[in-house]
């Protein structure tokens, strides 16, 4: 797709990549988030030749570099169809907390699956498979975490790629970008928040709006699980509460599932 | 008649989801006209069960990535119905305007980036960067505007941050909503603009009666909440909204299908405009008349011209919530939540349709029950009815395959289907 002027970069053309977007099972909001960008979008398309976009666009071409995947697998067709772009691809980027961990699609993994099926559909026949992210079938080259994604992140590593720069996540966790934005801490509000042990890198999107993080990014390096636990508790928030929050997105499941484990967490609703 | 008539499109273009269309035709029969649906199904029903009431609008809202505004004041209505929390008028208008905003950049997002390039002939709105930049430029400033508005309001444009149950997480800033003022008027320029590229458009005259559904205005085009009404003749209260709904379980697709009096109905903008036509503003209606679009309008083509009417209402009744909002002093943001056992329902018209959120909890304010029947699911079974004719009519009278699929593909979009929503 041609698209504007070729871009330069200190005067050299920076190369155009070819990029295409794909699916899996999800809301398709983390495509939708780069249409969301009206004001750089058409920079955007000048930086790469989006030649598969099926939410946008009706041509489509198998000639691609960067594969964009959106979504978690859920069935066997996902399988097969998630193993031809990745033959197709040099770079396979899992593109936000869906395709990365699952995302609350994988909150179907507490119960079994003859249980969903019947709880959604009855007796009538469908297909499922437990909830996977992407690197659990394929070899994922970069992640971009966030339920959504954030389009200015997109933008940045997109922008790394293309001039061939290394693409770096932030090590830190978001309570380093909240305090920096002078927020009240929320759990002196009274609101339980991950910010303390989920990775930053969102600017903390959610806190700043007096919301509590649900950790849709996963963990940062060196989170402290069992400090944040205990300060969850000092705070006086539930188990449960506590537990919500870590399973939501699929980023902590090691935690979670021991924590569900431990605290006999089930309700009778798991059959 | 035609002969022979062969098209099969695996996983249709510039709509939302996984959805193929097959039409075949052997001498002069039609053998098959299908709408099928291959959304992977998330099963957010049984995902719900045995999660605090809090997790509802968060989790929820993520049906949807393009009416995530939407999905998320449906679950709190229902949250808050089941718990008999009374929203203050405040968070209503806020709500409102909200609701507004997301419906506009819907629409536009329809019209411009998946309507628009059919009948310019394009294969999506890339090209038209080049051949028709005045139009990518408009379209893409009232889309920014909308989005902007979402921020500020819902604290996000996609999977917002500060609606919760009981109200609002923080207020806007006024100065921010004077702003919004000046920037929704220059908009109203800019539907005009829609409107006189729309009136360009060649919209296919293919009509087929069916039943439309929709809430029921109460001296007001609605939104969020109240009676639902059919143009058949059924009323029912939102409660009852399994009654109006009627979900059962095809073959052809992984969503569930809806039926009323007939064997399919339809909702979305169409409908509301079919049931609600006396409750537009006067500028909408006279765009709505200025395009031969009055109750009862058969033609599924005109539910573009139909989003197009709710663009031109939505922008002014925002004008006057912003009016009311800046006349009127911030009150608290957000009601105390006390949960209690008991079932609510939400209703809420989001820019696809009429969507339902259902939940059933326990005395600790847990779900038990989840339940959520959305738009496009209810749009299927009317689809599919409408494709079957487009097939037959068209093939009659001797037309091209690749005209036929355009059409077809044309038929499906202009329902603006949310798939993986349906399916959810």
């Amino acid at each position: 797709m041609d698209a504007g002027p070729v871009r330069t970069y200190l005067g050299v053309p920076l190369y155009r990549p070819k990029v295409a977007f794909f699916e899996f099972s999800s809301c398709e909001g983390c495509q939708l988030q780069l249409l969301n960008n009206e004001s750089s979008l058409l920079d955007f398309l000048a930086l790469v030749d989006v030649v598969n976009f099926r939410e946008a666009m009706k041509e489509k071409a198998d000639d691609y570099e960067i594969a964009f995947v959106e979504g978690s697998i859920t069935r066997s067709d996902e399988v097969k169809r998630l193993k031809d772009i990745r033959s197709k691809a040099k770079i396979l980027v899992a593109l936000g907390s869906c395709a990365c961990f699952g995302g609350v699609n994988q909150l179907k993994n507490r119960f079994s699956l003859d249980w969903v099926k019947k709880e959604v559909y009855g007796n009538s026949p469908v297909e499922t498979e437990p909830v996977r992210p992407l690197e659990d079938v394929v070899k994922v080259d970069l992640k971009i975490f966030g339920c959504p994604v954030k389009k200015e992140e997109v933008e940045r590593i997109v922008t790394n790629i293309a001039i061939g720069k290394a693409v770096v996540h932030p090590k830190y966790p978001i309570c380093t970008e909240c305090k920096a934005h002078e927020n009240i801490c929320l759990f002196d509000l009274g609101e339980p928040c991950l910010g303390p042990i989920t990775r930053g890198g969102c600017d903390s999107w959610c806190p700043n709006n007096r919301f509590g993080c649900w950790g849709c990014r996963g963990p940062a390096e060196d989170a402290n699980m069992e400090q944040m636990e205990k300060i969850m508790k000092q705070y006086s928030f539930s188990e449960d509460t506590i537990l919500d929050r870590l399973e939501c997105f699929g980023g902590f499941s090691a935690f979670a599932d021991a924590l569900r484990k431990s605290g006999e967490k089930n309700k009778g609703t798991s059959a | 008649m035609k002969v022979d008539c062969n098209i099969n499109i695996h996983h249709l273009a510039r709509v939302e989801g996984h959805g193929n269309i097959r039409i075949k035709i052997h001498d002069g029969e039609l053998q098959e006209a299908k709408w099928e649906v291959v959304e992977t199904p998330r099963f957010f029903e049984a995902i719900l069960v045995g999660k605090k009431w809090d997790n509802a609008p968060w989790i929820c809202g993520r049906i949807c990535g393009i009416c995530s505004i939407g999905h998320t004041l449906a679950s709190i209505r229902a949250v808050e119905n089941a718990f008999g929390i009374i929203p203050t008028s405040q968070t209503q208008k806020l709500r409102l305007l909200l609701k507004h905003m997301e419906t506009l950049q819907s629409h536009i997002l329809h019209l411009y980036f998946l309507s628009a390039p059919d009948f310019l002939n394009a294969g999506s709105v890339f090209p038209l960067i080049k051949s028709h930049p005045g139009i990518v430029i408009k379209a893409a400033g009232i889309k920014k505007l909308a989005n902007d508005m979402c921020d500020c309001i819902g604290g996000r444009r996609m999977h917002p941050t500060r609606p919760v149950v009981g109200g609002f997480t923080m207020l806007p800033d006024k100065k921010e909503l004077i702003k919004f003022r000046e920037r929704l008027q220059d908009v109203i320029n800019g539907l005009l603009f829609t409107a006189e590229l729309f009136r360009t458009f060649n919209i296919p005259d293919f009509v087929r009666e069916t039943e439309f559904v929709s809430l029921k205005g109460d001296g007001n085009y609605p939104f969020i909440g109240g009676g639902l009404i059919s143009t058949d003749g059924v009323a029912k209260k939102e409660q009852e909204y399994k009654q109006m709904t009627n979900e059962y379980i095809v073959s052809q697709s992984t969503s569930k299908w809806s039926r009323l009096s007939r064997r399919s109905f339809a909702v979305g903008a169409l409908a509301r405009i079919n049931n609600n036509f006396e409750f537009l503003h006067p500028a909408a209606r006279e765009v709505s008349l200025s395009f031969g679009l009055k109750p009862l309008t058969h033609n599924p083509f005109m539910n573009n011209i139909a989003q197009l009417v709710e663009c031109v209402h939505v922008v002014n009744e925002s004008l006057g919530l912003i009016e009311e909002l800046l006349d009127s002093e911030w009150t608290e943001p957000r009601q105390e939540v006390v949960p209690k056992k008991g079932t609510g329902v939400g209703a809420v018209e989001v820019p696809r349709g009429i969507l339902y959120h259902c939940y059933e909890f326990d005395e600790a304010g847990h779900i038990v029950k989840c339940d959520c029947v959305i738009p496009t699911s209810q749009n299927h079974a009317n689809i599919q009815h409408d494709l079957e004719e487009l097939a037959v009519r068209y093939a009659s009278e001797g037309m091209k395959d690749r005209n036929i699929e355009l059409l077809a593909e044309m038929l499906v979009r202009s329902y603006d289907p949310c798939i993986s929503c349906s399916v959810h």
